[in-house]
């Protein structure tokens, strides 16, 4: 069996040698140097631009501003396109943007023969603005009488929806009814998410160059081919006359799953008579100027039926702050209500209610979870909420009320097909020693330094069928010694992707993985399509292009070898890089033998290819559960993680030293969205803090050990049992977390994140600080 | 404002003509072809810059080159023994599953590489101080720390003979 | 590639003094942890630069003075300050506050003198610089001066060094440190690569039977727009018992603070790490003393 196995990473040589090529390891020498003049008001018109003083410094080829760029509005989430119009995304955004929507909108570039030469020019550009209020959140920019931050939008709401849902067999007509009902307990609260980022290492870089008539662009991407496509669209062009290539990308968390920069660089090279031109982001940059996860407010409400603990309805009204253009758009706070709704299917009713608000923040998009992070805290806090309240156990509260086995969701028809959640929650509750802690904490605590235990759950989808499409294509080619090469639109975006799918194919041709050379980057002239890495997708959808590439191209080894043999093909088996003759348990030939027969036998020579497609119009739950028992320095408002585990049912596992790998990862990141991690913005739409010192992302002495453990189960919707795992690690942390700290202190935590101050703040506002002066 | 600065660079005498205004990353990538010292904020708060200059782990983005003349400078291209042989460390980070993107995993190799050079043993929080100049978002440091202390304990059972 | 205009790279300490004369707009550069990332922000573009990086020989280093005094030499990195064995000896809580600047390659490259230097109030040396009483000794065309650390800040990122002045030597007089234990909070987000929201110094001399403080010395970090000593606090605690001390000191602290408002915390949150940090700061200085707590 080669999935299942924990192998080595296919690409970990390279990286540890230092001789993985990333971007600009691939640059070389003689690339102009492009950089972005960005405004300096966040809401308004750039007015004129005074060029000359820039024009004129020497080593300064060009100055462009966005008064030249094409008029044409363009969309930039890495989504597969849509045929139908109405479910294409929207096109908000310029190259180089007049109207201003956001502090540091794009205005101009400016394009020279070295970095210091293009950033003194910048400096040199003089800009007059027409400048209007600054709305920062959606309260203000949905206040009447406000100015539209986009034209087609005249009340800054990019799209609201409202979802009433009855439980297929409820004899009621809406949750408004169930919470009226005396014999339920009805709960309200209030949660804020905040914005926070992605902080991949690498900051998003691209370099461009023409090829006759056609684009090359060389960028740091999840999508190339959907990088491709916005390229072609956002200049006007034929989609052909453009190619991506993605080399090594120093991470990307979906901020990566954003066409950025790259129709902008590839429009500069088209200015500057197609010479190589250099466009990275600064650091700065990439906070300003790419994509941070929604800060949503949730006002959440419940029925709960006390006698059995049952959720009979329950309300989700979430108000998403998009920023100033729309990326993923609507999508991200709509996958917010729905996945509130999903993990704890109600008795009765669910309401759902979803706004997304145009601001002059900066814009938010893709990022690790989708959404389910956001609401994960909003609905794991009101759980605990409730139980505390009722004096319930918050864990058996969950176990009552779990998406079951079979569980068919009544919006979208996505089911559940496999689920270990309630085995994940026993598995964790054991790891944690969940009962004797609970209880132990429990009691009073003397002294300002408390403990506490809490967990979370979450479901999480598997790809994006069917609110979108899911299509996946593999291509597998036969080397001379029997080896294959693995050819996919399928990314490495340092998930472990390539390693597990060069497993998977291995598994469907029967040889050992050894002998797949999966081709990593990807080229859009030559790689399969494949729309990327994004929504915990590739594993399932590209692992069943694999499986079905796999499978056709052993069954025209084995056809081969009949021909060679003489043998039935169904009597053929391929053990220990063998044809095995399966009647006498004897080899035939050896792949190798086979393959140079192949490619150079005078009599019958044939390129042994295989390539496939899939379109996947399926979907599965994926599940797990975080514990973590922390300890809360009440007078100073620091907490310590002492203990966290994360437990998931991610079904079967393709490689499980490197799920292992992706869990801590994703750990780390909940504990920073939990605990420190937050872009701050003044009331001008400024960031404030958008570098690594002032964005609190955690250090190695900020992390405790991390545990990572699993409930394998055998989705029957994968192509190896497996389903979604690269997102979900960082889900259920931030709740889980806040739980304990419930538990540890009695206050009850509404926003994220729980830094020092907002945690002395609300230990002063409940009396724990301060009583005794 | 060009020199030339000679200094010794993984272990073979260098002379190079840089700008002085150049940081020794600006210096290693673009006129040494050293890519695996990778640009992550060029203000010494990520690491993913990191080389030994002289034998100590230093963030390239914020040191001038000017500063390296006559200096030993390691980066993870030195790391290879003469028959091409991954140094222990590179193996542990293999071996941990300690690698994901990859990007900040030259730098912090290259702290490891002075961390198991001190030739000393070192405790979980110990490690954890030690690598505190790295940022890594795909990890949890998780499997790095447990690279980092598989290769002191290999190094200095070796070693400590 | 940064943004300078020239860089003088000085052979001696008199030889920079003269660079310094010769083109007065220039900045001294020495660990370059703060001055190249001025001039990337534009802060400091287009400057000329004098370096005094490597002048080791004439300005790293820890000595023990003939009268006791302990000498540091402003280009002894942070790291080398917490490694020296005579910091360690005798003022190791100025080891340990070094040790949480930055991270492993900032210590490796950054020095106390800079830190001292760039007149900021976060420094992590720089409130323990102040509890002992440092004295910096500077030299400049006209020769040596001598600046208590208490006249030494004058505002923010301001402090008083004269034209073509040099950082020559931090000196620790000997009665300022022998016979007292010390202990230095860094309070920050991160548990490294940070800077601090509040840094708390408190050096305690403990009595002869390790139960009272005989004298105390408090100074802060960001607790004002510069390090400060609260003479208040020390004034309000000293003959105390350890644990009496403890409890008062946060709260006479608080006369001699004036903390900001700022986005990075609130002046009240500020307050509250005072009032609650300078007891634990005091309790941890005197149970390295000897103190029973």
């Amino acid at each position: 069996m080669e999935v299942g196995r924990s192998l080595d990473r296919v690409d970990a040589y390279d990286k540890v040698t230092g001789r993985a090529k990333y971007t600009d390891d691939l640059r070389g020498s003689g690339a102009l140097v492009a950089k972005i003049l960005h405004s300096t008001i966040a809401n308004g018109v750039v007015k004129s631009m005074d060029l000359s003083e820039a024009q004129a410094i020497p080593g300064v080829v060009k100055v462009l501003t966005c008064f030249d760029v094409p008029d044409i509005q363009y969309p930039t989430p890495g989504h597969p396109w849509s045929v139908e119009e109405a479910h294409q995304d929207v096109s908000d955004r310029k190259l180089l943007n007049r109207r201003v929507r956001i502090y540091g909108d794009d205005i101009a570039v400016v394009v020279a023969e070295d970095e210091l030469t293009a950033e003194r020019a910048l400096r040199a550009i003089r800009v007059e603005y027409e400048e209007y209020p600054v709305y920062t959140t959606p309260e203000q920019a949905m206040a009447p009488g406000a100015v539209p931050i986009h034209d087609e939008h005249p009340d800054n709401v990019l799209k609201h929806t409202l979802f009433n849902v009855l439980t297929p067999g409820a004899q009621v007509r809406d949750v408004d009814e169930v919470f009226a009902d005396p014999a339920y307990r009805v709960f309200e609260d209030h949660f804020d998410t905040q914005a926070v980022q992605h902080c991949h290492i690498e900051n998003p870089v691209s370099f461009a160059w023409m090829e006759g008539e056609r684009i090359v662009v060389v960028s740091s991407t999840q999508i190339p081919h959907i990088v491709r496509r916005v390229i072609g669209q956002a200049l006007g062009i034929g989609w052909g006359s453009i190619r991506v290539i993605k080399p090594y990308i120093g991470g990307g968390f979906g901020n990566k799953q954003e066409v950025l920069y790259e129709p902008l660089n590839a429009w500069i090279t088209t200015q500057v008579g197609g010479r190589k031109v250099k466009l990275e982001c600064t650091r700065e940059e990439t906070f300003q100027n790419t994509r941070s996860r929604h800060a949503i407010h949730f006002d959440v409400k419940a029925a709960v039926r006390p006698e059995d603990m049952r959720l009979m309805a329950r309300s989700c009204r979430a108000v998403s702050n998009q920023g100033g253009y729309a990326s993923h758009g609507h999508s991200i706070v709509a996958n917010a209500v729905t996945g509130f709704r999903q993990t704890y299917p109600d008795e009765l009713a669910h309401r759902s209610d979803a706004y997304t608000v145009y601001t002059n923040l900066g814009s938010t998009g893709a990022m690790r979870g989708y959404g389910i992070p956001q609401c994960n805290f909003a609905g794991e806090c009101f759980m605990d909420d409730i139980a505390r309240e009722m004096g319930w156990d918050p864990l058996a509260f969950r176990l009552r009320n779990l998406m079951p086995l079979g569980y068919v969701d009544p919006t979208n028809g996505i089911t559940c097909q496999s689920t270990g959640l309630a085995e994940c929650i026993r598995k964790g509750a054991d790891f944690i020693g969940w009962e004797k802690l609970r209880a132990e904490y429990a009691r009073p605590q003397a002294g300002p330094v408390c403990r506490g235990v809490g967990m979370a759950v979450f479901s999480y989808k598997t790809g994006v069928w069917p609110i979108s499409l899911e299509t996946a294509s593999a291509r597998v080619v036969l080397n001379q010694d029997g080896t294959v090469q693995l050819q996919l639109g399928a990314t490495e975006i340092g998930q472990g992707g390539d390693t597990v799918f060069s497993q998977m194919c291995a598994q469907a041709i029967g040889i050992p993985t050894e002998d797949v050379h999966i081709v990593s980057f990807q080229d859009t002239d030559t790689a399969p399509f494949d729309t990327g890495a994004y929504a915990s997708r590739q594993t399932y959808v590209t692992g069943k292009a694999i499986k079905k590439a796999g499978e056709s191209f052993r069954a025209r080894l084995l056809a081969y070898a009949a021909g060679l043999t003489h043998l039935d093909p169904g009597n053929l088996d391929i053990q220990a890089r063998q044809v095995v003759n399966t009647r006498t348990g004897t080899p035939v030939l050896s792949l190798a033998e086979l393959a140079l027969e192949a490619f150079y036998s005078l009599d019958h020579c044939e390129h042994i290819t295989a390539e496939e497609s899939i379109q996947c119009k399926n979907n599965t739950f994926s599940f797990g559960a975080c514990f973590a028992e922390v300890e809360v320095d009440i007078p100073v408002g620091k907490v310590k993680v002492l203990r966290i585990v994360n437990v998931h049912d991610s079904g079967k596992l393709i490689n499980p030293k490197l799920a292992e790998a992706q869990v801590h990862g994703g750990m780390s990141m909940g504990m920073g969205y939990a605990l420190s991690e937050e872009m701050k913005y003044d009331d001008k739409g400024r960031l404030l803090n958008g570098n690594l010192l002032d964005y609190k992302l955690p250090t190695a002495m900020d992390h405790p050990e991390l545990h990572a453990l699993f409930v394998e189960t055998e989705d029957p919707s994968g192509p190896f049992g497996n389903k979604a795992l690269g997102e979900p690690p960082a889900i259920p942390v931030a709740g889980a977390i806040r739980n304990a700290v419930l538990q540890a202190t009695g206050v009850a935590i509404r926003r994220l994140p729980m830094n020092p101050q907002r945690l002395v703040e609300a230990f002063t506002q409940a009396g724990l600080i301060g009583k005794e002066e | 404002m060009m020199e030339i600065l000679h200094c010794t660079l993984n272990g073979r005498p260098v002379e190079v003509g840089y700008d002085l205004r150049e940081s020794l990353l600006d210096t290693l990538r673009d006129r040494l072809g050293l890519t695996s010292v990778k640009r992550g904020c060029e203000v010494g708060e990520c690491g993913a810059c990191t080389v030994l200059v002289d034998g100590e782990a230093i963030d390239s983005c914020i040191y001038l080159t000017a500063w390296c003349e006559g200096k030993h400078i390691l980066t993870v291209e030195g790391l290879q023994d003469e028959n091409g042989e991954l140094s222990p460390i590179q193996r542990a980070f293999i071996q941990e599953a300690a690698v994901q993107c990859g990007f900040c995993t030259p730098g912090i190799i290259m702290s490891a590489v002075e961390i198991v050079g001190s030739g000393r043993t070192y405790t979980r929080e110990e490690l954890r101080k030690l690598i505190s100049g790295h940022l890594c978002r795909c990890t949890g440091y998780q499997n790095i720390l447990n690279a980092v202390e598989r290769a002191v304990e290999e190094c200095h059972k070796v070693a400590g003979r | 590639m940064y943004d300078f205009t020239s860089i003088y790279r000085a052979s001696s300490v008199p030889d920079a003094i003269a660079a310094l004369e010769r083109e007065p707009r220039a900045v001294v550069i020495a660990g370059g942890s703060d001055v190249l990332i001025k001039i990337r922000e534009g802060k400091l573009a287009g400057v000329p630069l004098v370096s005094i990086h490597g002048l080791d020989a004439e300005l790293a280093g820890v000595s023990l003075l003939e009268n006791g005094d302990l000498a540091i030499g402003p280009l002894t990195t942070f790291r080398g300050v917490t490694r020296d064995p005579l910091i360690q000896a005798h003022v190791p809580v100025l080891g340990e506050a070094a040790d949480m600047a930055g991270g492993p390659q900032l210590r490796a490259v950054g020095t106390i003198g800079g830190n001292v230097c760039n007149g900021v109030t976060s420094a992590d040396t720089a409130s323990t610089l102040m509890a002992f009483g440092a004295e910096l000794h500077l030299r400049g065309p006209a020769g040596w001066r001598v600046v208590p650390i208490s006249d030494w800040y004058q505002g923010v990122g301001k402090v008083d060094l004269g034209p073509a002045e040099l950082l020559c030597r931090i000196v620790l007089p000997r009665d300022h440190f022998e016979g007292w234990s010390g202990h230095y909070i860094k309070y920050a987000q991160r548990n490294a690569m940070d800077i601090a929201t509040l840094g708390v110094s408190c050096l305690v001399k403990l009595s002869a039977d390790k139960t009272t403080c005989e004298d105390v010395r408090l100074a802060f970090g960001v607790a004002a727009p510069t390090p400060i000593r609260s003479h208040t606090a020390e004034d309000g605690v000293r003959g105390l018992p350890v644990a009496q001390a403890a409890e008062r000191i946060g709260t006479l602290a608080l006369e001699d603070i004036n903390p900001r408002t700022s986005w990075r915390a609130s002046k009240e949150f500020r307050v509250q790490l005072v009032r609650e940090l300078s007891g634990r700061a005091l309790l941890e200085a005197a149970r390295k003393g000897g103190a029973a707590v």
